[in-house]
C-alpha cells in the first residue's frame, strides 16, 4: 500500500472517529476539541489533496479563530448537561428525518456512480514541484471570480455592521471611561501642590 | 526498511539542528533576562552557581523536574495534563518553516506566512485549557483575558504581515529575506515602519509578556492561567512562553530586518570582506537583539489596564495596519519599492 493511501486512511478515521465523538461526549468542552481534531484532519486531507492553501487557511480561520470563541462562550456559560437531554425526544424526529435526506443524498451519489463507472472520475495527476497552488487560487480569485469574491466581501461587511449594530445600546446612568481623556491627562489637573506652613508638633 | 531509516534519521537531525539549540537558547534566556533587568535595575541577579551564575538554568530545570506535579483535586485531570503539551507543540511546530539561513529551512513551504499564523494562533488553546482544567477562579480569569487578547493582536498581527507580502509578493520565507537584498535600507522596517512598530507591539501581546501580560497579572489575579501548576508541568508552560518570544524574535528579523542578509550588502568601499557577506551569523545578531528588546521593555514599562490593552488593538493597531497596507500597495504601484527585489 503506498504511503500516501495509509495516511489518508489514518487522517480519515481520525476524523469520522473525532466527528462522532463531537455529538456523543457529554462534556462541551471536550466536544469543542473533537471538533478541533476533526478540523485539523480535514486540513490534512486537503493538504495531502495538494490544496495546502487552504488546508493551513482551514486551521488559521476555524481552529484559530472560531474555535476558540466557541470554547471560551462554553466555558462562561457553564452549561447545564440535563437541559441539553431534555431537548433530545422532542427533537427526534426532526433529526431522524434530516438524517434519512442525507442519507438518500448519498445513496443517489453511489447509484450515480455505479451507472457512470468510477472511470469516468480519473485520478488527479499531481502537479510538478514549482506549482503554487496559493498564486493559483490568488489569480482566479482576482480574475474569473473578482465579482463573487467581492460581493462576498460585502455580504460578510453587511454582517458585522448589522451584529455590532443589534448588540450596541446606550443604556442611561451607565458610567464609562473616556480614555482620550485618560490619556491626554496632565499633572496640573491631578495634582495640586499648596504651599502649606509646617506644624510643630510638641514631643512630649 | 529504508524508508524508516530515513525518518528516524531525520527526526534524529530536527531535535539535533533545531529542539535541542532551542531549549538550550530557552535556557540561556531565562538567564540572560535575569541578568539583564537585573543590570538595569542595579542588582546583580543569579550569580552563585558556576562562573558568573552561568548554570542556574541547569540547577532551575533540575529543581522543576524533581518536584511533584500537583493535581487539584477538583481539576480535569486529562485537560489539565494536555494543556501545557498543547501550548508547546505549536511554539516548536512553527520552526519547520522558519528559515535561519539561505536554504537552511526543514520546510521550504510556498504558504509559510499562513502556516506560521495558523499554528501560532493554536498556542492559545494551551492557555485556555489550563484555565478552564483547574477549576479555580484565578486560572480561569487568565485564561479569558489571554483568549481575548491573542485572538485581538492576531488580526493586528496578519494585517502588519500583510505589508510585507504586498511588497514582497510571495508567501515563502525564503524569498521574503531575498526580496529584501540590498543592505539595510532596502530591508522592510523602513517602508513599513509603522508596522514593523505594531509587529514588535503585538508580538509582546501575543506571547503574553510585560506590558501586555495581563495572563499572568501577578498582582491582580496571582499568576494567571498556570496558578495551579507545579513542577514539570509548569517547566513546559514556561519553556513555551520562551520559546515563543524566540520565534517571535526571529520572525521580526526576518519579515523586516532581512534575515541572514548582511546589512552593509551594497557598501562598495568594504570590499570583499565578511562585513558585506549574507551569514547565518548575521540572523544570529538580528535574532539576540530582538530577543533583547523583549527584556528591556520588559525592565521600561508598567503593565497596562486591560481594557486599553484591548482598545490599543482594535481601535488602533488594526486601523493602522489597513491604512498601511494600501500605502504599501501605492509604495509597489508607484515602483517606490519594487514587488520582490
Amino acid at each position: 500500500m503506498p504511503i500516501q493511501e495509509i495516511f489518508f486512511y489514518l487522517f480519515s478515521v481520525i476524523m469520522v472517529t473525532a466527528a462522532t465523538l463531537v455529538i456523543s461526549v457529554r462534556n462541551p468542552v471536550y466536544s469543542i476539541l473533537f471538533l478541533i481534531l476533526t478540523f485539523f484532519s480535514a486540513a490534512a486531507l486537503w493538504i495531502m489533496l495538494e490544496a495546502e492553501f487552504l488546508g493551513i487557511v482551514l486551521v488559521l480561520v476555524y481552529v484559530g479563530a472560531v474555535m476558540v470563541l466557541f470554547l471560551f462562550v462554553i466555558m462562561m456559560l457553564n452549561i447545564n448537561q440535563s437541559r441539553v437531554n431534555e431537548g433530545f425526544v422532542k427533537n427526534l424526529p426532526l433529526g431522524i428525518g434530516v438524517a434519512l435526506v442525507m442519507l438518500a443524498e448519498v445513496l443517489m451519489v453511489l447509484w450515480y456512480k455505479s451507472q457512470t463507472g468510477t472511470d469516468t472520475y480519473p485520478l488527479p495527476v499531481p502537479h510538478e514541484q514549482g506549482y503554487s497552488n496559493t498564486a493559483e487560487i490568488g489569480e482566479r480569485l482576482f480574475t474569473a471570480y473578482l465579482w463573487p469574491f467581492e460581493i462576498a466581501g460585502i455580504v460578510l461587511l453587511v454582517a458585522i455592521v448589522a451584529a455590532i449594530a443589534l448588540s450596541l445600546r446606550h443604556r442611561e446612568g451607565v458610567k464609562t471611561q473616556s480614555i482620550p481623556l485618560q490619556v491626554s491627562t496632565e499633572k496640573r489637573d491631578r495634582l495640586e501642590v499648596i504651599d502649606m506652613p509646617v506644624e510643630h508638633v510638641e514631643n512630649n | 526498511m529504508d524508508a524508516i531509516l530515513e525518518f528516524a534519521w531525520l527526526l534524529i537531525r530536527i531535535v539535533l539542528y533545531t529542539l535541542l539549540p532551542l531549549i538550550l537558547l530557552v535556557a540561556y534566556y531565562t538567564y540572560a533576562e535575569r541578568r539583564v533587568i537585573g543590570a538595569m535595575q542595579a542588582r546583580i541577579g543569579p550569580n552563585r552557581i558556576g562562573p558568573w551564575g552561568l548554570f542556574q538554568p541547569f540547577a532551575d530545570v533540575i529543581k522543576l523536574l524533581l518536584k511533584e506535579i500537583i493535581l487539584p483535586k477538583e481539576a480535569n485531570r486529562y485537560l489539565f495534563l494536555i494543556a501545557p503539551i498543547l501550548s508547546i507543540a505549536p511554539a516548536f511546530a512553527v520552526w519547520a518553516v522558519v528559515p535561519v539561513g539561505e536554504g537552511m529551512v526543514w520546510a521550504d513551504l510556498n504558504a509559510g506566512v499562513i502556516y506560521i499564523l495558523a499554528l501560532s494562533s493554536m498556542g492559545v488553546y494551551g492557555i485556555i485549557l489550563a484555565g478552564w482544567a483547574s477549576n479555580s477562579k484565578y486560572a480561569l480569569l487568565g485564561a479569558m483575558r489571554s483568549a481575548a487578547q491573542v485572538v485581538s493582536y492576531e488580526i493586528a498581527m496578519g494585517f502588519s504581515l500583510l505589508g510585507v507580502l504586498v511588497l514582497a509578493g510571495s508567501l515563502n520565507l525564503q524569498e521574503i529575506v531575498n526580496a529584501q537584498a540590498g543592505g539595510m535600507l532596502d530591508w522592510y522596517w523602513l517602508p513599513l515602519l509603522p508596522m514593523f512598530a505594531i509587529y514588535i507591539i503585538a508580538g509582546l501581546a501575543e506571547t503574553n509578556r510585560a506590558p501586555f501580560d495581563m495572563a499572568e497579572g501577578e498582582s491582580e489575579i496571582v499568576a494567571g492561567f498556570h496558578v495551579e501548576y507545579a513542577g514539570a508541568a509548569f517547566a513546559v508552560f514556561f519553556l513555551a512562553e520562551y520559546a515563543n518570544m524566540i520565534l517571535i524574535s526571529a520572525l521580526t528579523a526576518i519579515f523586516f530586518f532581512g534575515g541572514w542578509l548582511s546589512p552593509f550588502e551594497g557598501w562598495a568601499f568594504l570590499g570583499d570582506s565578511w562585513l558585506r557577506q549574507s551569514s547565518v551569523f548575521w540572523f544570529m545578531g538580528k535574532l539576540a537583539f530582538f530577543m533583547f528588546n523583549f527584556l528591556w521593555i520588559r525592565a521600561t514599562f508598567p503593565r497596562y489596564r486591560y481594557d486599553q490593552v484591548m482598545r490599543l488593538g482594535w481601535k488602533v493597531f488594526i486601523p493602522i495596519t489597513m491604512v498601511w497596507v494600501l500605502v504599501a500597495a501605492m509604495f509597489v504601484f508607484n515602483g517606490i519599492v519594487v514587488r520582490g527585489a
